[in-house]
């Protein structure tokens, strides 16, 4: 048991990098890059909501919309699947806005490293698509919280690994026109061919 | 400028945030769920509808008249999985693989070690579609599915009645990345399954898609491409998800009992 | 130009989505491999964008800044999915190819960056404007990187054999890489040098100036 959750972390943080190997949360990967300190920030913040909403929707999904899921409330029949992306959206916004006030209200200095990444978080599509492989992989509760854990690390070691990159990049004479997002999504693909080596990896 | 404060004001109140936070709630989920259940039975019956046309095509009976008539040809059974028999209950009408895989006394849980298909749970039971040329049975089709790269494929594998033979296989519905892993839709693709062989002499599963293309065996040498079909460009993972599902469906977990039983009676009343 | 055009035409080019405001990159990679599923994303994002912009603007007035966000989001994803629901029961082959697409134009942070960057502080008719132009900014990206991807990658277009493969007895070697997701980010980073060498005032400037003597062509 122990075993085979270890190997869900590897396989989600590593060989199914929902970064390079899935290309999810795209945009937040390459405006939020530039620093490694505030790289590190966001990847934080990634990993605390990933873990956080990941278990969160599984509940909702195994105790609210999945088929027959409703059966201890009497109602056995009802599907609520199709409410499925709604509230899995909802409930990821309304999370991040509550950790948000609940940072700022307990653990002011947490706040402020995180603040400003909290909102973008929202848009993050590696948060919804988390969800949604939780969802269709048909995870159990043990599964969804090292599911979580694991991508949002994976997610974030990406980010933090490309941060590295182009901060050494600074000190590189990039041509005028590729300065910046051009040679940041160059990198990019040469990292994401390099993470299709994990591909190989069989856990 | 004082009204506009006051208008903020008034839009950023608990009051408000509740009201707008409910009103909208409300309004979407009426939307969400009044269009799901008003469409549901046309969604339903869209759905059976390009099962069939899936079932007719992977048997090769696609272009033989009227679908309702040709389907109705085809007689399906239901199988007990572990042992191979065919049973009456439950009725295949109505039969839903998903649901009875989740039910705790219709499904069990696939042992990790024998899960190729990561699909975790399974329905004990499974219908299959004969069907017949005359009294013989020509052609079993079995439902198969399992995980591709993001989601999980479902279709179906139709056989010879040696029990061995491929003789189409077509999936009805999957999520796989679009211009690569839903190449399995393309008809030249699935064309490449007919006449191929899932086991070996010794009686192991051989059937692969591979990466690259299918080299004859007569130039290669190397590999017999009687139990190779062509990659898809680009799509290895998903290809590979392919090779898995039909692997697991035909193997002794799944329905291999029966397969067995049915190579036996090939040909003669079950 | 009047303000109208203005809105319509800047996200072409001068204000690209993609090449300069960093939005909708995911589906930018993940649909590209062919042009229809390209033109099928393009027009579903460009009608989707229109008319969410449309909708937030128009009960703009009455949304709460503490809300906001999961206000926009479930505005979006209701209009997708009921469109969704409509397209499976009466246009099943159509919601067939897209049914893939739903999730992806949910997630694609364009919709949800005009909603919070313009619809927002917008009138109705311009918010509209404003997501078809930026929709059509979207496609523009779309299309040319489907087109190399899957002209060089497979030797066609929409379908049709353009350039015939060594293996069909042709003389073009087809280029697997164009195939993969990585090759995307080559052309799309390509791309953005060829605009910006166009377009001079889209240049970021580097954060340390690099002294003449260690640039690499004089040494």
């Amino acid at each position: 048991m122990i075993a085979d959750l270890f190997n869900l972390f590897i396989k989600a943080a590593f060989v199914e990098n929902l970064a390079l190997s899935f290309f999810l949360g795209m945009c937040t990967f390459l405006a939020i890059s530039k620093r490694v300190e505030t790289a590190l920030g966001l990847g934080i913040a990634v990993v605390v909501v990933q873990t956080i909403t990941v278990p969160a929707n599984n509940l909702i999904h195994a105790f609210l919309l999945q088929k027959g899921a409703l059966a201890w409330a009497g109602l056995p029949d009802v599907d609520l699947e199709f409410l499925g992306l709604v509230t899995y959206i909802g409930v990821i916004a309304a999370l991040v806005q509550i950790l948000e006030m609940a940072l700022d209200r307990y653990v002011p200095k947490l706040y402020n490293t995180l603040g400003i990444f909290l909102p973008l978080i929202t848009v993050n599509c590696a948060i919804l698509g988390g969800t949604l492989f939780m969802v269709e992989r048909q995870y159990g509760f043990a599964e969804s919280v090292v599911y979580g854990v694991g991508s949002g690390s994976g997610w974030a070691f990406a980010l933090v690994a490309l941060a590295g990159i182009r901060e050494k990049l600074k000190y590189s004479d990039v041509p005028d026109g590729l300065q910046g997002l051009g040679i940041t999504f160059i990198i990019v693909g040469l990292m994401s061919i390099g993470f299709m080596a994990f591909s190989g990896i069989r856990l | 400028m004082v009204e506009a404060v006051a208008a903020t004001r008034s839009r950023d109140s608990i009051s408000n945030t509740l009201l707008v936070a409910i009103t909208l709630s409300l309004v979407c989920s009426l939307l969400v769920a009044g269009a799901a259940v008003l469409l549901r039975p046309k969604q339903l019956q869209n759905a059976a509808e390009y099962r069939q046309s899936i079932i007719l095509e992977v048997a090769g009976l696609a272009n033989s008249g009227d679908p309702a008539t040709a389907f109705a040809a085809i007689e399906p059974r239901m199988v007990e999985l572990s042992t191979g028999n065919y049973v009456d209950s439950p009725a295949v009408e109505g039969f839903d693989a998903e649901d009875a895989a989740r039910d705790p006394h219709l499904g069990v849980r696939i042992p990790a070690a024998s899960d190729i298909a990561s699909i975790r749970r399974r329905a004990r039971y499974a219908p299959v579609y004969l069907v017949r040329s005359g009294d013989a049975i020509e052609q079993v089709i079995l439902p198969v599915y399992g995980s591709g790269l993001w989601s999980t494929m479902y279709g179906y594998l139709s056989l010879e009645a040696d029990g061995n033979t491929v003789r189409g296989l077509s999936f009805y519905s999957h999520a796989e990345t679009p211009g690569l892993g839903d190449q399995v839709d393309r008809p030249a693709w699935r064309a490449k399954w007919q006449g191929k062989k899932l086991f070996g002499a010794d009686g192991e599963f051989y059937l692969e898609v591979i990466r690259g293309t299918v080299v004859d065996i007569s130039r290669s040498g190397a590999s017999d491409s009687r139990y190779q079909v062509d990659g898809l460009a680009g799509a290895t993972l998903t290809g590979r998800g392919v090779t898995n599902l039909v692997h697991y469906w035909v193997g002794p977990h799944g329905f291999g009992p029966y397969l067995a039983k049915f190579r036996e009676n090939a040909g003669k009343q079950p | 130009m009047s303000d109208t055009r203005k809105i319509l035409v800047d996200p072409l080019i001068d204000k690209n989505p993609i090449t300069l405001q960093v939005l909708g990159i995911c589906s930018a990679l993940a649909v590209t491999t062919s042009l229809m599923p390209a033109l099928l994303m393009c027009a579903a994002l460009t009608s989707v964008t229109a008319f969410s912009n449309a909708t937030i603007s128009s009960i703009r007035s009455r949304i709460p800044n503490s809300i906001r966000i999961i206000v926009q989001m479930t505005i979006i994803a209701t209009l997708v999915i009921v469109v969704d629901q409509l397209l499976r029961a009466y246009a099943f082959e159509t919601s067939k190819q897209l049914s893939v697409f739903v999730g992806l134009i949910i997630t694609n942070c364009i919709v949800m960056g005009r909603a919070e960057a313009f619809a927002m502080k917008n009138p109705v008719g311009v918010s509209f404007l404003d997501g078809l132009g930026n929709g059509l900014g979207y496609s523009a990206i779309l299309i040319f990187v489907a087109t190399l991807r899957e002209l060089f990658g497979g030797g066609t277009l929409l379908g049709y054999r353009i350039l015939p493969l060594v293996s069909d007895g042709g003389w073009y070697e087809a280029n697997g890489l164009m195939l993969l997701p990585p090759s995307a980010f080559f052309i799309i980073g390509l791309l953005i040098w060829g605009i910006r060498s166009w377009k001079r005032e889209q240049v970021e400037h580097a954060d340390y100036q690099i002294h003449e003597v260690h640039r690499t062509g004089v040494l």
